[in-house]
């Protein structure tokens, strides 16, 4: 007896005692299930995931930063969900919804028979529980701002067991968007935390498995410090394939934390992971080349949805001892000036060097990726140093014997770019830019800093002259550009902290954004966004660069790989991804 | 043993010379940029074409493949030859800093490129870049070891001449220098630097820097020679007829620590080099567009690069090449130093 005993300490410590994956429950009656008529695949396997680094939490409500996030999206679920491939809505948790004429009431229709991941039955309180926690300051959740409009919550009320519905303050554009990404909690397992008062601190990343539960397709298996999160399946997760087989596929997937993209690469190259969700370009070429060899699918999806540009510093300094900025501020305030700038740019250059010809030239802040929003009329000014020079001479610039370019004062132009040193294709972008506006006679200093160090200095301390930098990314819709191109915006970065607009078409760009934000029409908000892109583009706050495609990797035992353009980029239909040939052990045992 | 001191003296003579003169030695200007040539391999020289030999070498042109499985490859347009000609008119650089001229070694005529050792992300001429790095680099080392040598031997001669507390007081500072991780310690003097300087001056805080810490050594050396050297009948008798420290120091102990320096210098300037080279490839250093090796490897830390562009690792070879001369030439004054 006493020998079992210890055979089975040394088999749980040594990490090599496993139970198996939990077989999907069958169908009870009455249970609301969502149908994927066209998916198919089949049962078993794992898959690895390459991570950057440990994710912080698994707290949905707290986490901010996008590994976390990665992660959490596999184990919780949403109300309504967008469908990455057609960038639309689908129903989720919610089977239907409708909404009132004056666009301010939703009702969801819940889906009966639920269970969350534990076997714990989902129902309406649940979905009240978890709105009451996005909208408490107390908690403090970056999803907060979503659902506080002009300073009033969302009421939520319950109307029966499956019924919820939701008054908005005032019509809002596609606000079912915004059911994307917040995560139904249990009520059985985090209510007590919440009335305690020590939510934030529920669900670390060592929390037991007993402890979390979630409508995700998947559900935490194990973490292991500083090596890998393991997720398994879901038994009771309330989506079916066409042969009405319950999803998900794999038995599990696992997390391992690998380090940098080139990291991630090296271990994919080796075989140790599946999927790779972000690459570079080079590094993309570089998995084409071995892909005869390795079978490897890669995907190129084409221009995604963030925008890389170059920023001038154009913030109020009163108060900043910052003099030296201040007299360079007389340059960029000038609209000639940026305009000089904006089309001395060889943007041609930056997607063949910078992106390796994956990637699209940009001239505002919306990119051909982005089919459903962008403006199509906007000019594509080709690189031309002439009418650079030009510009620049009609608003009193001239150069000197030697090309140096002079203000009417007869100070020389000389300014700093600073961008991150870890991101290296941004650096390229500032070696390039420093070449082509040499040929104006300006003179360029590239200085590379430390992420943390631009960010101060960009959003507090406006300490730089001018700097490169990327945004964007979430999601197609333009709600999300409203903290950057209103003045009051949290990233409105050329002017932080305005009180109100200081100019003509800041102020009309500001009206703009907020009357697409209320706007429920289509082709309305499309006509109020198109103006708004057209006055940012004519007005350069920014001097937009480029975007990069969206290239990802998986190797060939991965089925149903199907990257989009939307982050997540590779995982957001985890629950359909399978392993083709034969079945490995499971990834704990290695 | 005179013939190895000769050759290894003419390499490093030779190399320097090149360095010093890197604007007419580099057919390219090491900053202009050919943006429809990023990542081109070697030029490749030729003697052979399709129907004879030629004495003199010949290039043909090279261009990106836009399409098909050798995409992005470079391949040579054998319609036309271009011969490799000597002292062509290029690019105007200033020798010595101040002559400016326009000659250079050898070149081709355009369209065609002299790549020797190919061009980085934006096709810049990586052999024109390794001269002019080299200048930085191999300058930076000089100049650190200098003021190293005279730092360490002002302190060594005065701690091993006057002994007693003094000598006390500087071996124990000695000591906190020599304990220091040196590398780490400059990681964090140059974070703590203004971020945008001029090149100029980045250069000088930087030897000044890598200069100032390494005293340490050199100087606990010098201090060991003066204190043999205090005691000898020679200095003995020359303070018995009314010398000064200063005399004595400069002409009887002085020469008997010039060997030892001699030697310590060429320990340290390999060993300085690869200290500028270290913070450059942190982004320390220098700033582009300006080359030195150092910033050349940066680009090396992407993998993608690594594996991929090798002739990119040219600032690599210049610098073991730089290093075992030097080597061979501390070896050479130490075995002499101990014949002696």
């Amino acid at each position: 007896m006493k020998l079992i005993r210890l055979a089975l300490h040394v088999c749980l410590f040594s990490g090599l005692c496993f139970a198996a994956a939990p077989a999907p429950e069958a169908a009870k009656p009455g249970e609301e299930l969502a149908r994927l008529a066209d998916v198919s695949g089949r049962y078993g396997g794992h898959l690895t995931i390459g991570q950057r680094s440990e994710p912080k939490t698994l707290n949905p409500v707290t986490a901010t930063d996008a590994v976390s996030r990665e992660v959490i999206g596999r184990l919780m679920g949403d109300l309504i969900e967008i469908n990455r491939a057609s960038q639309l809505t689908e129903p989720a948790l919610a089977k239907s919804w409708n909404i009132s004429a004056d666009g301010r009431t939703f009702t969801l229709q819940l889906r009966k028979g639920v269970r969350f991941s534990d076997g714990y039955p989902f129902d309406a309180d649940d979905v009240i529980f978890s709105f009451n926690v996005y909208m408490d300051a107390a908690v403090d959740s970056p999803q907060r701002d979503l659902l506080i409009i002009d300073g009033k919550p969302i009421a939520v009320t319950k109307l029966d067991q499956y019924t919820v519905r939701f008054v908005l303050p005032r019509p809002y554009a596609a606000a079912e968007r915004l059911f994307d990404g917040l995560a139904i909690l249990p009520k059985h397992l985090l209510e007590k935390p919440y009335h305690e008062g020590h939510f934030a601190q529920a669900w670390p990343l060592n929390v037991s498995a007993a402890e979390i539960a979630g409508l995700g397709p998947f559900r935490l298996k194990q973490y292991v410090p500083g090596q890998r999160v393991v997720l398994e399946r879901n038994p009771y997760y309330w989506k079916v394939d066409r042969e009405n087989q319950r999803l998900p596929y794999l038995d599990e997937l696992v997390f391992l934390f690998v380090g940098t993209e080139d990291a991630q690469v090296m271990r994919f190259e080796a075989g140790e992971t599946d999927i790779v969700s972000r690459l570079s370009s080079e590094n993309y070429n570089l998995l084409a080349h071995e892909q005869s060899r390795t079978g490897s699918q890669l995907a190129d999806m084409g221009p995604g949805l963030e925008y890389n540009f170059l920023l001038f510093n154009l913030n109020d300094l009163g108060g900043k001892k910052l003099d030296e900025v201040a007299v360079k501020q007389a340059w960029f305030r000038d609209l000639k000036f940026r305009q000089a700038i904006n089309v001395a740019v060889d943007r041609q250059s930056i997607v063949r060097l910078v992106y390796g010809s994956r990637g699209a030239a940009l001239w505002g802040n919306v990119g051909p990726g982005n089919k459903l929003w962008v403006n199509q009329a906007l000019p594509h000014p080709s690189q031309s140093v002439e009418t650079a020079r030009q510009l620049l001479k009609s608003a009193g610039y001239s150069w000197n014997a030697t090309g140096q370019l002079h203000d009417s004062t007869g100070r020389p132009v000389e300014f700093s770019i600073i961008t991150s040193s870890s991101n290296s294709q941004r650096m390229k972008m500032a070696t390039l830019l420093q070449d082509d506006l040499s040929r104006l006679g300006m003179q360029v200093h590239v200085v590379p800093l430390e992420f943390r160090a631009m960010i101060d200095r960009v959003f507090q301390s406006f300490d730089y002259d001018a700097a490169i930098m990327g945004l964007g990314g979430g999601d197609a819709d333009p709600n999300p550009e409203m903290n950057v191109w209103t003045f009051n915006g949290t990233s409105h970065l050329w002017h932080m902290g305005e009180t109100q607009p200081t100019t003509g078409w800041e102020r009309e760009l500001d009206q703009l954004m907020q009357q697409q934000m209320v706007t429920l029409d289509y082709a309305k908000r499309k006509q109020f966004y198109d103006r708004a892109q057209q006055l940012i583009a004519d007005n350069l706050p920014f001097i937009f660069l480029g975007t990069p495609n969206i290239l990802a990797g998986a190797n060939s035992r991965v089925g149903n790989f199907h990257p989009a353009v939307l982050d997540p980029y590779t995982l957001w239909n985890a629950d359909e991804l399978y392993v083709r040939g034969p079945l490995m052990e499971n990834a704990g045992v290695r | 043993m005179r013939a190895k001191v000769t050759v290894l003296i003419v390499m490093l003579v030779g190399l320097h010379g090149v360095l010093l003169l890197a604007g007419f030695f580099a057919p390219y200007d090491p900053a202009a940029q050919n943006r429809e040539l990023s990542y081109a391999p070697p030029t490749r020289l030729h003697f052979k074409d399709a129907l004879e030999f030629h004495l003199r070498p010949f290039v043909y042109a090279s261009a990106v493949v836009m399409e098909g499985d050798q995409r992005g490859s470079y391949q040579e347009g054998r319609s036309r030859e271009y011969q490799v000609r000597l002292f062509v008119t290029g690019a105007s650089y200033k020798l010595l800093g101040v002559h400016e001229s326009t000659t250079h070694l050898f070149g081709v005529s355009e369209p065609a490129r002299i790549f020797l050792f190919g061009t980085d992300a934006y096709g810049r001429d990586e052999f024109s870049r390794v001269l002019f790095g080299g200048q930085i680099s191999v300058a930076a080392g000089i100049v650190a070891t200098v003021i190293t040598l005279f730092a360490g031997s002002v302190v060594g001669i005065i701690a091993g001449y006057y002994g007693g507390w003094v000598d006390e007081l500087l071996m124990g500072v000695n000591e906190l220098f020599l304990s220091l991780p040196w590398l780490y310690f400059l990681l964090g003097v140059r974070a703590f630097l203004p971020l945008h300087l001029s090149t100029l001056r980045t250069f000088f805080l930087l030897t000044g820097v890598i200069g100032l810490i390494g005293w340490a050594r050199p100087a606990r050396l010098v201090r060991g020679v003066v204190l043999s050297s205090r005691n000898r009948s020679y200095v003995l008798a020359g303070r018995g007829f009314g010398a000064t420290d200063f005399y004595l120091s400069r002409r009887h102990i002085l020469p008997e620590v010039f060997g030892l320096l001699l030697t310590q210098a060429a320990l340290l300037v390999p060993r300085y080099i690869a200290a500028e080279v270290t913070l450059s490839f942190f982004g320390l250093g220098v700033n582009e567009p300006v080359a030195s090796w150092g910033n050349m490897l940066s680009t090396l830390q992407q993998y993608s690069v690594l594996v991929s562009y090798g002739w990119l690792l040219a600032p690599a070879c210049a610098l073991v090449v730089t290093s075992v001369l030097y080597s061979s030439l501390a070896e050479l004054f130490h075995s002499r130093l101990k014949s002696s």
